[in-house]
């Protein structure tokens, strides 16, 4: 076993608890009695219930979650086109061109993301008269676009080390290549697509700056009305949410490796079992 | 070799093209192209509220001169790259040795340890922000637990009944430290697993010492890993908004904060515009460059 040095260890645990202390706290205060955020007054669970009161959340909840499924979708579709196209198309016109737009974003500091798109809607609104107001469709396109270039990255990284040959044994054989990116490729890069869609949603669901810049009066989504709240000062129930926010993403992260580790290892098992049924 | 198209280029695989790509154009590029236009434009009291000059050369570099002529616009890219480049470096004192201690450790604990790292992510950011604030403030035991230890540390006529962090330039860097830590350890890790730790020993065997070997070997090796991490974190840090927005000085505001308040309180487009176009060629440019280098670099390797 290789050994870990006294201080490695050390910087280990401090950083760790570094990454964790906040969260740990936040979760322990959100059963706090008082209304105090950091004195403890007892234990209680009503935080939880006025969370589930307050429809102003309720509703942000529901238009986020609205909004990062249409937009993870919409944009897995667009990201897996552009990543096929990236990777499996050879040399077009205009691919760097379309390489260096999908990087764009992923290396620009979000507020210009937000400026610029901003502008161009009042711009638009000006010019062809849409879109008159800005809301949901908004809102979608920007949430679309980034997500979209996420998407691509996820893709074009699995595509390329995935080895082209079976395709071109399909094609070979006489396959149409529609026929060939419907048996083949997407099944082969469906994980990826799926890794797409859950990084896509969930940058989505917690995106606040180009939101606030894209986003029309009414259409406060979960991670806007946090942040509004959170400038008038610190209140129990975002404890609560927060804390039911790492519950359920914790759950989930759990279950996924559960499932991605049992499936690894029935694939180690029936690659191993086709081996020895070759000997 | 034969590159790797094997589609027929007609008919619907158009659409596999086009569809992404006019995507691309319209909101991706098109704005982009908005803002590098509306920064050489004047500010006018009108919707929208620019003109562009209507004789040669039509264009106007006023923004731009204000850029360096006002010390709000020079003080806060001052602000933004110090606050960016202190916790770049921070980012990387403390992650390194992280990403280092998890290839050191049984596979298993690797597992678990490197999902504890991701797993912030998939929470909200603002939360753990706001989590921040809760433990910063002035009555929280972790401020409480500062003081005192500052207390005990400093002779008595230094002591102080708590240490203001909030509103900050401190706070500000401590909690981008915070948010932006696994985007240096993720990068560092993949670059440090791939090493051959066979170097290592050879280096020992040859009779260097283990700081001599992380010195000589493991940290040259791993510069990829530095940069990418740092620039993962260097970026988005120089145009923080909400973190700063949440915790740090009013008084003493960050580029993005000036970008967004010429832009929706003063209306000046113009102004907004220029800043971004500044922003963008302090940050993005450097980078690009860097790119094509490093990708130039590996062909000239390979061929």
């Amino acid at each position: 076993m290789k050994r870990l040095s006294p201080f490695l260890l050390t910087m280990m645990v401090l950083g760790y608890l570094y990454l964790y202390a906040p969260i740990i706290s936040l979760i322990v205060f959100s059963f706090n009695k008082s209304r105090l955020v950091t004195v403890w007054g007892g234990f209680s669970t009503t935080w939880y219930f006025k969370l589930f009161e307050n429809t102003q959340i309720l509703d942000a909840a529901w238009l986020s979650l609205r909004l990062a499924l249409i937009s993870a979708t919409v944009a897995t579709i667009l990201g897996t086109m552009a990543g096929i196209a990236l990777v499996r198309f050879g040399p077009f016109r205009g691919r760097t061109l379309l390489s260096g737009l999908i990087t764009t974003p992923l290396v620009m500091p979000e507020v210009l993301t937000g400026v610029s798109t901003l502008m161009l809607f009042l711009l638009m609104a000006k010019w062809i008269g849409w879109p008159a107001r800005r809301g949901f469709s908004t809102l979608l396109i920007a949430h679309i676009t980034f997500s979209m270039t996420y998407v691509t990255t996820v893709i074009t990284s699995r595509l390329s080390t995935i080895d082209v040959s079976i395709e071109e044994a399909a094609l070979d054989l006489g396959s149409p290549p529609w026929q060939v990116l419907r048996d083949i490729t997407l099944p082969v890069i469906s994980p990826a697509i799926l890794s797409g869609w859950l990084l896509a949603f969930t940058i989505s669901l917690d995106d606040v700056v180009i939101t606030s810049f894209t986003n029309g009066p009414g259409y406060n989504t979960l991670p806007m009305l946090v942040w509004a709240k959170v400038r008038l000062g610190v209140t129990p129930d975002i404890n609560a949410l927060g804390s039911l926010i790492v519950g359920v993403v914790a759950i989930g992260v759990t279950l996924s490796s559960i499932v991605i580790t049992r499936q690894e290892r029935r694939r180690e098992k029936e690659i191993q079992a086709a081996l020895a049924g070759e000997q | 070799m034969k590159p790797a198209a094997w589609f027929d280029r007609r008919g619907w695989s158009d659409i596999i093209i086009g569809v992404p790509y006019a995507w691309a154009i319209v909101f991706i590029l098109v704005p982009i192209v908005i803002v590098s236009a509306l920064s050489f434009a004047v500010p006018v009291l009108n919707s929208p509220p620019y003109a562009f000059a209507q004789s040669w050369p039509y264009v106007s570099t006023g923004s731009f001169h204000r850029l360096f002529a006002d010390s709000i616009y020079v003080r806060s890219f001052g602000v933004s790259l110090f606050n960016a480049g202190v916790a770049t470096v921070l980012c990387l004192l403390i992650g390194y040795p992280m990403a280092l201690g998890l290839t050191r450790v049984s596979k298993a604990a690797n597992r678990v340890l490197l999902m504890l790292i991701v797993l912030p992510f998939w929470t909200s950011f603002l939360l753990r922000v706001y989590a921040w604030i809760g433990l910063m403030g002035t009555t929280s035991w972790f401020n409480r637990l500062l003081t005192s230890l500052y207390n005990v540390l400093v002779p008595q006529a230094w002591h102080v009944p708590h240490i203001q962090i909030m509103y900050t330039n401190f706070a500000v860097i401590f909690v981008v430290v915070y948010s932006y830590l696994p985007f240096m350890i993720l990068p560092l890790y993949a670059n440090l697993e791939k090493l051959d730790r066979t170097l290592d020993e050879a280096a020992m065997d040859l009779g260097s010492r283990p700081w001599q070997v992380f010195v000589d070997v493991t940290l040259p090796l791993s510069m990829p890993g530095i940069i990418a991490g740092g620039l993962l974190v260097f970026i988005p840090a120089a145009g923080e908004l909400v973190i700063p927005g949440l915790v740090g000085n009013m008084a003493d505001p960050m580029i993005g904060a000036i970008i967004s308040e010429e832009f929706g309180l003063n209306h000046d487009w113009p102004m907004a515009a220029s800043i971004s176009v500044a922003l963008l060629v302090v940050l993005v440019v450097p980078l690009m460059a860097y790119t094509r280098f490093q990708s130039r670099a590996e062909a000239g390797a390979r061929g």
